[in-house]
């Protein structure tokens, strides 16, 4: 058994958290203030997960925000920046638009920010 | 042109959009924002990365996406916006100086103004460090423009000084598109960010945090070529021998924001020392009648949901203003006390119904602590943190019915168990 300590990254409380795994399996999680610690500790200890946020230029050069809809994982961050840079989509852009269909593992690259 | 309004917002950043919003709803029409930039949005506009809005929409939400949405609900509304606009000077009397292209230069009279122009970051100039000019040197917030808005990388090899969230969040931000942040310093035995900035920005990466430590010299002529950083002791003077080189093309400052009032100062309106914004009422309403503040300009947030929830106060207060006028006051003073920075709001009246949130900072890192609020030794508030620490905002509620009976000045302190 072994006691993995984390910093949970849900909100701005930013809980300690303490997680007890046997291998694959989480036996208890401690420190966290709300459920959604909780959910995050578990997959923190297995697969680390993270949203990447970013920009892309648009054809007449204005920059814009964009988000993976769901956390991508860790390890997967950097090829994901990477495909971003070769996006460049035309104005206008809306909150929400996809922008690359399934940049990892099935999950889409959107717009967060409006532009045009 | 129109030269008279009821309501005049300076600056359309998320405390300008949410005042103009709330003012409207209280059944206020006559409304002007003035803002600076192109578009409105203020600061969110570069802070791409995700987090805001968990408060607010209980969702995570990029800076432009939380931005949208007041934008959005503005323009709903048709509550005027003049963008390009700088105001140069405000007058007691409520009027607005302004400059534009398409304007000139202007003067508006207001019946309220709400005063919401933000912060900004403090520069290298304002630390003493020695070395010459060299290109490369930048405040976090500037390299944050240029990456996020410009898409321009400032630098491959980056030295970041001083932990606060920007700097945080530019460590990652850098680091994923192709820089190297090799060393964050932070002068104080903690971190002034956020516990899961550090957890997300510096140690998903391996980005290594010098805590005690500041940047000494800065190296190189036309270009910066590296920097010098060494450990502090409990004064933070530079301990000898300690001393640490790093090559780098560029750094760096993420050492604090300052609210940016100067247009307050120009009506009149004293600053309190503790936040650099400001004296209010709880409605948000400074020591001058009809004219409010709210936001970063009053004081530096954590967060916007926050900002938010302070500009919704006062944009109500000022259209409230507007249509019953100066009203009579019964004020008790908010002060600071033991291990406590500042408090806001520094005046309560008693006239204007409702519990009272303080928002007060603490002055060092405290476990297992309490922070009370009392009134001639009768305790109105209080809660037990486990940890308080001065980068993040604490907030204690005052009731109503206690508040009536405040005859003394109210005092904010934490003790530690």
């Amino acid at each position: 058994m072994t006691t993995k300590k984390l910093t949970c990254i849900e909100c701005p409380m930013g809980c300690a958290i303490e997680a007890e795994t046997e291998g694959e399996r989480v036996l208890s999680v401690k420190g966290n203030g709300c459920p959604r610690g909780r959910m995050y500790a578990e997959n923190e200890v297995i697969c680390p997960r993270r949203v990447v946020t970013s920009t892309v230029r648009a054809y007449d050069g204005t920059m814009v925000p964009v988000k993976t809809a769901q956390p991508v994982k860790k390890e997967e961050m950097f090829a994901v920046i990477e495909k971003i840079a070769a996006v460049h989509p035309r104005l206008p852009v809306r909150v929400g638009d996809i922008l690359y269909r399934g940049i990892a593992d099935g999950i889409d690259l959107v717009a967060a920010g409006n532009a045009g | 042109m129109k030269t008279e309004y009821h309501v005049i917002i300076i600056g359309g950043g998320p405390a300008g959009l949410a005042a103009a919003v709330a003012a409207y709803d209280a059944g206020e029409r006559d409304i002007l924002i003035l803002e600076r930039e192109k578009k409105t949005g203020g600061i969110l506009n570069q802070c791409i990365h995700n987090g805001f809005g968990l408060t607010r929409f209980r969702e995570s939400l990029s800076g432009p996406e939380y931005a949208a949405r007041y934008i959005d609900e503005v323009e709903k509304r048709n509550i005027e916006v003049w963008k390009e606009t700088t105001v140069l000077s405000l007058s007691a009397d409520k009027k607005v100086t302004a400059i534009s292209a398409a304007r000139g230069v202007f003067t508006l009279q207001a019946r309220a103004v709400v005063l919401a122009m933000g912060c900004r970051e403090r520069s290298r100039g304002a630390l003493n460090i020695a070395g010459s000019r060299p290109a490369g040197i930048y405040s976090a917030g500037t390299a944050q423009k240029y990456v996020n808005m410009m898409g321009y990388l400032p630098g491959k090899n980056v030295v970041i000084l001083g932990s606060g969230d920007i700097g945080l969040i530019m460590a990652r931000r850098m680091t994923l598109e192709g820089a190297k942040v090799h060393a964050v310093c932070e002068i104080m035995p903690y971190s002034s960010g956020l516990k899961r900035n550090i957890a997300q920005c510096l140690d998903d990466f391996g980005i290594p945090l010098y805590l005690s430590h500041t940047i000494t010299k800065i190296e190189g002529k036309d270009r910066v070529t590296g920097v010098v950083i060494s450990e502090v002791d409990a004064e933070k003077r530079p301990i000898a021998g300690t001393e640490r080189h790093f090559d780098c093309d560029t750094v760096l400052f993420s050492v604090g924001l300052i609210p940016e009032n100067e247009l307050t100062k120009g009506a009149g309106i004293a600053l309190c020392r503790g936040t650099k914004g400001a004296e209010v009422y709880q409605n948000r309403e400074t020591l001058v009648s009809g004219i409010f503040a709210c936001g970063n300009v009053l004081q530096v947030h954590d967060l916007v949901d926050f900002v938010s929830e302070e500009s919704e106060t006062a944009g109500r207060a000022a259209a409230e203003y507007v249509r019953r006028g100066a009203q009579p006051r019964r004020t008790v003073a908010v002060k600071n006390g033991k291990n406590v920075t500042y408090v806001l709001p520094q005046r309560i009246d008693k006239n204007i119904g409702g519990d009272v949130k303080l928002f007060f900072r603490v002055s060092n890192t405290f476990h297992n602590c309490v922070i009370k609020a009392e009134c001639g030794g009768k305790i109105l508030a209080k809660r037990t943190k486990r940890v308080a620490a001065p980068g993040e905002m604490e907030t204690l509620i005052l009731k109503y019915s206690d508040i009536g009976g405040a005859e003394e000045e109210i005092t904010v302190s934490l003790e530690e168990a």
